[in-house]
């Protein structure tokens, strides 16, 4: 017989105070208190972290790396969006 | 991130179109670009990903039987804690590699019922018996320390799921084979009867070990497509004598003799070994190994016994559900 399909979590991870949380992998778990125990026993054994988040993976809405393109291509054309865009002379110094 | 919604509508993709991207694909792939879970791939490279990822997870999760077999009867509480530590490691790297399988399209439940049903395969070592304490050192210091060495170019595996899980594996492999070689090390500055014990060990995995790196080059199947995707980036003989050179002198630095009379040494420095059995590597994948009956049937033994804990969980998360959409709705 085919096992029932339990909940996909992502799970996130901050490793320092002052860090922000990382994505560090996923996990199977039929609900969030299961499913934070199971991602401090798999991702964190030797203290990688000091605080998990776990979100239920359906609740993520990925772009479509299809279109990435059409969504990401705006953003590469303004050059005048990095500060290296604009001349300062060398004797004006670090700014 | 790991969603997989978007992967499957592009599978049934045909004709024409499909030449233009596999070749895209490869054009990728040769610019060493890395391949993620939504982004367009051939059908068969999905295929082999999918079959070689599963295995290699089945692999993580039937290797913790033949050590498990020892964590109750180690020689010390500080062997005892080790050997457990790297046990719950092996069922990390088995859950890791889980999850960068299933981001191509496949379910946990899937991949899981297939080795169950004994339609995946999974290495070939760990249908050996762990006989000894002195097993347990030989099969951290060769059986994970030919593991490092097929994993270790994985790392840089053009999947992106597979390589990032093999980077963590990788960190976590180190400890494994140098709690082993430890062992062996005491064994063998003990008492003739343990010096003995690990020559023992030794003489019966060595070849077994061997065969780990799968098929001389001359024969292996799933090589050559492998190696146009990036998947695999050194041939099984390539790592197979890599693996013995060096082995050799941490062989030589336990006083232990290789099982292998014939075995020389070249010019280069490079150790030949003679020809392995590769009718015991067919009949032990063939399922008729020392043990494949007994670490399938104690897979299933844990799968069926750990079922109404899975059937209670999701009750109760149900039920929960249940609560507070009813709540809500007051």
């Amino acid at each position: 017989m085919a096992t029932p399909n339990t909940p996909l979590w992502e799970v996130f991870i901050r490793s320092r105070n002052g860090l922000a949380h990382k994505h560090v992998g996923s996990l199977h778990a039929s609900d969030a208190t299961m499913a934070l125990q199971a991602a401090r026993d798999i991702y964190t054994r030797r203290g990688e972290g000091l605080s998990i988040w776990v979100v239920p993976s359906t609740a993520i809405t990925a772009s479509d790396p299809a279109e990435k393109g059409m969504m990401f291509e705006p953003a590469e054309s303004k050059i005048y969006r990095h500060p290296t865009f604009y001349e300062v002379p060398e004797e004006v110094g670090h700014m | 991130m790991y969603t997989q919604a978007l992967n499957t509508a592009e599978a049934d993709d045909r004709g024409l179109e499909d030449a233009a991207k596999a070749a895209q694909f490869q054009a990728r792939i040769d610019a060493e670009e890395r391949i993620e879970p939504n982004d367009w791939m051939p059908a068969a490279y999905r295929k082999t990903l999918t079959r070689q990822i599963s295995q290699h997870a089945h692999s993580e999760i039937v290797g913790m039987l033949p050590e498990g077999n020892w964590i109750t009867r180690a020689p010390t509480l500080r062997r005892k804690a080790a050997l457990l530590a790297k046990v719950q490691d092996e069922c990390g790297h088995g859950l890791y590699l889980y999850a960068a399988a299933e981001t191509l399209g496949s379910s946990r439940e899937e991949l899981v019922d297939a080795m169950l049903a004994g339609k995946a395969k999974y290495s070939s070592i760990f249908n050996y018996p762990t006989l000894t304490w002195a097993d347990i050192g030989t099969i951290g210091w060769l059986v994970d320390g030919a593991a490092i060495m097929n994993q270790i170019p994985l790392c840089r595996c053009s999947y992106g799921p597979y390589a990032r899980a093999m980077i963590r594996v990788c960190k976590e492999e180190s400890f494994h084979q140098r709690q082993g070689y430890e062992i062996m090390l005491t064994l063998c500055r003990g008492s003739d009867e343990q010096k003995a014990m690990a020559q023992d060990a030794l003489n019966r995995w060595w070849w077994p070990v061997l065969m780990m790196f799968g098929p001389p080059d001359s024969a292996s199947q799933h090589s050559d497509a492998s190696t146009k995707w990036k998947i695999k980036r050194f041939s099984n003989d390539e790592l197979r004598q890599k693996f013995v050179d060096a082995t050799v002198p941490q062989a030589q630095y336990l006083g232990l003799t290789i099982p292998d009379p014939g075995m020389t040494q070249d010019a280069d420095g490079h150790w030949r070994y003679s020809e392995i059995d590769w009718t015991e590597f067919k009949q032990v994948l063939a399922g008729n190994g020392p043990c494949n009956r007994d670490r399938i049937a104690a897979r299933r033994k844990a799968h069926d016994e750990g079922a109404w804990v899975r059937e209670a969980a999701a009750a109760y998360a149900a039920k929960r559900q249940h609560r507070q959409t009813a709540q809500a709705a007051e």
